[in-house]
């Protein structure tokens, strides 16, 4: 199936990925391309079958509801591009 | 040295004929002069490493020593290392220095393997010839103008060139098989649940597993020893006993029933790989095997499939890169939602931002039902074709790929095509069942072919038996690429 720029405007925005309006039609033309492909599985017949969303079928598995994590947030935001007072920093969002 | 299996080194480490400060200077050093033409590391850190084979040497002087005790393992960039730089093969973690070790990494340190550097992979572990890596493509040994496969590239590479005994890969559609055949070395990926893929960075998640890379199919027992097992911190990782791999290498042939799938041998395969695995399938026969004709007509859908739940779950997996927590940031922006947009824009390479489009539009509303859930019953469908074939056989034989390598940038501009290849690791990799490939032979161009072998879940120890006893019997994993001579 071929996909439209509404569409592929719609899908980058979902993505959050910024795309240049002059990449836009080969994005396009290679979404296009891979949907083609994968559009072979509308015409098998799956009646009555059930989804398989893992690849073994297990359970969930439960752990006591206690607390086992340390507190590792020091080393971890060593890693973060702008921490502040052991907080993430971003960009304003409320004027 | 450098030639020898984990066996002989791990015997020569035994009789004190060499230490492992020694054998890991030794790789290192043919890393060091291969390395700027192969590109199969990404990052080696020399004292890191010897520091690590001091304290396997020491660790054998107090007498705890394990087989793999002082053996160095490459591991592909996708496995954390602690306080060491673990790229993915992205922009993205180009300077990310992860906080904690993968559960493999600490097995492989307990039992005294040393880390021996980082191998070059396709960016987030997407792609089939590793030419997706912002590190730039890895060579193939065997002829540099060529792809070593994808998406752990980088090991299959270090381990045919010698330039590390053994590797660590993962295999979400293939990743590990597929690079093994096209760069003439051995590569198993285990039952799914067997291996823990905490400190792994997630590519898909119901399919991703991590397996070893190395030259024998006895080698790879002993690095399975070390990497299968519980651990609770991966939600996934099945608890169940511990098994030795090493056990039932000796396996009897006679009688094993090998499934020949007619969709394995059927159009679209190049002759030099035909000819090789029918001649390893008549090795088989002549053994006692027994030849049993399969049909699994669903194959050719393994690969939309495949294309519509990896990208689902990778857009899923990749939306923590958002330049927050760790990872790239752009440098300019004008509000938060353009900071996520143009760091992802910029710091994914054009694959894996096509699969995350695609994953998220399969997943959006009035394409879920469509696309994902369909998907999800064709895998279905698939897993029970060869829960089929299994009552009927022990073991499937066939290619590992359609071809062996291809020529660097040759499938480049087509994604379908190269998708398209991974038709014969694909169907396992969906139902979860563990499948090895090995070398079965050369091309007419000189390249290797491989061979592979899928069981039913958990038949590791019977896959590694039929290819050892495969193996005692030729010599096609024993060459050693003419471009990387000793």
């Amino acid at each position: 199936m071929s996909l439209s720029h509404d569409q592929i405007r719609r899908i980058v925005k979902l993505a959050r990925i910024a795309i240049r309006p002059e990449e836009s039609e080969a994005v396009r033309a290679r979404l296009s391309c891979v949907l083609a492909l994968v559009d072979e599985l509308r015409a098998v017949d799956t009646t009555g079958v059930e989804p398989m969303s893992h690849a073994v079928d297990v359970g969930q598995r439960l752990r006591r509801d206690e607390v086992s994590e340390q507190d590792n947030h020091a080393v971890y935001q060593s890693v973060a591009p702008a921490v502040q007072e052991n907080l993430y920093l971003v960009p304003k969002v409320i004027e | 040295m450098l030639d020898a299996t984990l066996a002989e080194l791990s015997a020569a480490l035994a009789a004190k004929r060499v230490s492992s400060v020694e054998l890991t200077g030794a790789f290192l050093d043919r890393v060091r002069k291969l390395n700027p033409d192969l590109n199969a590391f990404i990052t080696v850190d020399r004292e890191r490493s010897l520091a690590q084979a001091r304290a396997a040497d020491a660790k054998r002087a107090h007498g705890d020593a394990g087989p793999l005790t002082g053996i160095p393992v490459a591991l592909k960039d996708i496995y954390c290392t602690k306080g060491q730089r673990t790229t993915c093969g992205s922009r993205m973690l180009e300077h990310f220095i992860s906080p904690y070790d993968a559960h493999v990494v600490e097995q492989l340190e307990r039992a005294g393997a040393v880390a021996l550097g980082k191998c070059n992979m396709d960016e987030f572990a997407m792609g089939s010839s590793n030419e997706n890596s912002y590190f730039g493509p890895v060579r193939n040994p065997w002829d540099r103008r060529r792809v070593p496969g994808g998406s752990s590239g980088g090991s299959a590479a270090a381990v045919a060139a010698r330039m590390a005994p053994a590797a660590t890969g993962t295999d979400t559609g293939g990743s590990v098989r597929q690079p093994a055949a096209f760069s003439g070395v051995c590569g198993l990926r285990p039952t799914y649940g067997l291996v823990s893929r905490y400190g792994l960075i997630a590519f898909a998640s119901s399919l991703d597993q991590a397996g070893p890379i190395a030259r024998s199919a006895a080698d790879l027992a002993l690095l399975l020893n070390v990497m299968a097992g519980f651990d609770a911190r991966d939600s996934t990782s099945l608890d169940r006993p511990k098994e030795d791999y090493t056990e039932n290498l000796e396996m009897r042939m006679g009688g094993l029933r090998i499934g020949l799938p007619a969709e394995y041998f059927g159009e679209g395969i190049e002759p030099g790989v035909r000819m090789a695995v029918e001649a390893a399938v008549a090795w088989f026969e002549a053994q006692g095997a027994r030849r049993v004709e399969l049909e699994l007509s669903r194959t050719k859908l393994a690969v939309p499939a495949y294309y519509v739940i990896a990208p689902a779950e990778a857009s899923s997996n990749l939306a923590r890169f958002d330049g927050v927590r760790y990872g790239y940031r752009a440098k300019e922006y004008s509000d938060l939602v353009d900071m996520y947009c143009r760091t992802r824009a910029e710091a994914f390479g054009a694959e894996v931002k096509q699969r995350i489009l695609v994953g998220t539009y399969v997943l959006s509303h009035g394409y879920y039902d469509a696309y994902y859930l369909q998907a999800q019953k064709v895998r279905r469908l698939i897993a029970q074709d060869f829960s089929l074939a299994f009552e009927k056989c022990d073991v499937i034989l066939g290619p590992t790929a359609p071809t062996t390598a291809f020529e660097i940038g040759a499938k480049a501009g087509d994604p379908v095509q190269m998708y398209l290849g991974d038709i014969f690791t694909i169907p396992a990799a969906l139902a979860g069942l563990p499948a090895l490939s090995i070398p079965c032979g050369f091309d007419e161009k000189g390249l290797p072919v491989g061979l592979q072998l899928m069981g039913e879940h958990f038949s590791e120890a019977t896959l590694l038996g039929a290819a050892h006893r495969y193996q005692q019997a030729t010599e096609w994993h024993k060459r050693i690429p003419k471009e990387t001579p000793l």
